[in-house]
């Protein structure tokens, strides 16, 4: 186990709950300074909403999630929202401002949050635009843009506060296979570039193991297998198996839960 | 047996929360005054975008809505002989009633339901999730501004639509069917009183513009965050201005005018 002051989110006995479905069942997650950890899962387990409960969004039932030291439902308004300046998250959508273009998008938590001159605002604009390579495409509108670009504005737009760490939310859902490598080279190396502390959540195996320094895999509101890429090839859970060798049925069934078929049938 | 009973509970219980969802969503919007003040340009844009743009359809509309109360008026009128005081019926019911219910019901229709479904839609593609984890609150920085261009915007307009009304009936009584211009003004001016009319005319408007811009924003923000649920809202927000424009006309009514 890592020092504990190298831990950056700490997550303690989390539980939360969805009107009556229960998504997380006493989860417990060390999430370390400086590395790319994935969360992986079938879809429909909650990886989006533990993303949401470290942002602050969503309030858990019980357990904590402490970011940085700060225990991230305790904190005032203002403390949380000065915490969030330092997280940045990228939707699955991007979750672009429709109404403004590239630029302005980019620009958009530099204005709200900072008086910088014009020049200055400009300068670091273009600098995280070229860091994802749309520098030529500052012009644009977002509904210009193809998913794999809006993605990569977002992210743009994400490091524009020069954030202490990024959550990713199914960052290569729907990409063609361009995009995905430019989103997987992007992620491992901005985080080392930038000295940033990344979480993806995703479910594209492959793609996110072979970023990822540290993998947990969840199922059922809990974790059901870790460790770094390797140890998860190796595991012989089944849970870890069914997830990691994409088999249909397993411990997560083929079918959703449903009567005997034959009664059901002559019924 | 007990089902049709426990629905009309639930369904009341649903009424009051959302009730008491819209009160808190108008007093956190509320707490977003000063950051219009600080940004003012924040609000300006509202109201260009709600305002401004509905200026043509609240003239053409008051236009034509003044040129029937010439026609209507006059025909009533020229049976006593009395169309010297066309003037008085057609500012009378443009500043006490239409222009500000008329307006209201237009305004929801052309910016209450673009609002609606703008915010919806900020809702259901996450770029509301997105402000709150840029650290932006979305209430004080999309929610508050559109908020006051809606009801700054609505006396305006309702003043304007009264104006131009106005014009469309003298347009008809005087230029073409020959009212006596002297009395059309003269009549209207003694008639119509400042504080009776007017003021109340402003207090009308604003009151409207309230609960329309409201209903917009809080249906948007409280919708569904799907294609349906932007839609169903959407609808509701025009249908529920125009009820609580209707009913609320005729409380501010009795209150203003009644003995």
């Amino acid at each position: 186990m890592a020092r504990s002051d190298d831990i950056l989110v700490k997550i303690r006995g989390l539980v939360f709950s969805h009107g009556r479905r229960r998504i997380f069942d006493g989860i417990d997650m060390d999430i370390r300074r400086g590395a790319v950890t994935a969360i992986m899962g079938p879809s429909g387990t909650g990886k989006t909403t533990l993303l949401k409960l470290i942002g602050g969004q969503l309030k858990p039932r019980s357990g904590t999630v402490e970011v940085d030291g700060h225990d991230v439902h305790r904190l005032s308004r203002s403390d949380l929202y000065r915490l969030r300046k330092r997280m940045g998250m990228l939707f699955q959508s991007g979750a672009l401002l429709t109404d403004l273009n590239v630029f302005e998008n980019v620009a958009f938590p530099l204005r709200e949050h900072t008086d910088l001159p014009e020049s200055m605002i400009r300068s670091l604009v273009l600098m995280k635009l070229e860091a994802v390579g749309l520098r030529g495409a500052r012009e644009l509108m977002p509904a210009q843009l193809s998913g794999g670009m809006a993605r990569r504005v977002a992210l743009a737009r994400a490091i524009a506060l020069d954030p202490m760490m990024i959550m990713y939310d199914e960052p290569f859902t729907g990409q063609d296979p361009i995009s995905m490598g430019v989103l997987v080279k992007l992620i491992r190396t901005l985080n080392d570039a930038l000295g940033l502390t990344s979480i993806v959540v995703s479910h594209d195996v492959a793609e996110t193991a072979s970023i990822s320094d540290y993998i947990y895999v969840l199922s059922g509101g809990r974790i059901v297998g870790q460790g770094t890429p390797d140890e998860l090839r190796r595991s012989d859970s089944p849970w870890v198996r069914q997830f990691m060798d994409g088999l249909p049925d397993g411990p997560v069934p083929f079918h959703y839960p449903a009567p005997d078929y034959r009664e059901d049938l002559l019924r | 047996m007990t089902a049709p009973l426990q629905r009309l509970g639930a369904a009341s219980l649903n009424v009051f929360a959302k009730l008491g969802r819209a009160n808190l969503f108008l007093a956190l919007a509320l707490t977003g005054i000063p950051e219009i003040l600080r940004r003012p340009g924040l609000l300006i844009r509202q109201m260009y975008v709600v305002g401004v743009l509905s200026v043509l359809l609240i003239a053409l509309s008051g236009l034509f809505v003044g040129m029937v109360l010439g026609l209507q008026g006059y025909n009533v009128l020229s049976d006593f002989g009395a169309e010297e005081s066309l003037g008085v019926m057609v500012a009378a019911s443009l500043v006490r009633e239409l222009g500000p219910v008329v307006t209201a019901l237009l305004f929801s229709g052309r910016a209450g339901s673009a609002l609606t479904a703008e915010i919806g839609l900020m809702k259901a593609t996450e770029q509301l999730s997105g402000m709150e984890m840029m650290a932006v609150d979305p209430m004080k920085r999309v929610i508050t501004p559109r908020l006051f261009a809606g009801i700054l915007s609505m006396p305006l307009l309702a003043g304007l639509f009264t104006y131009i009304g106005i014009y469309g009936g003298y347009f008809v009584g005087v230029s073409l069917l020959g009212v006596d211009e002297g009395s059309f003004w003269s009549q209207m001016q003694a008639a119509i009183d400042f504080r009776e009319d007017l003021v109340n005319s402003v207090i009308k408007s604003l009151a409207f513009g309230v609960i329309v811009t409201w209903i917009a924003v809080f249906e948007g923000y409280d919708a569904v965050p799907t294609s349906e649920g932007v839609s169903r809202a959407t609808t509701r927000s025009v249908v529920y201005s125009a009820f609580a424009v209707l009913g609320s006309d005729f409380v501010l009514t009795a209150l203003m005018f009644g003995e």
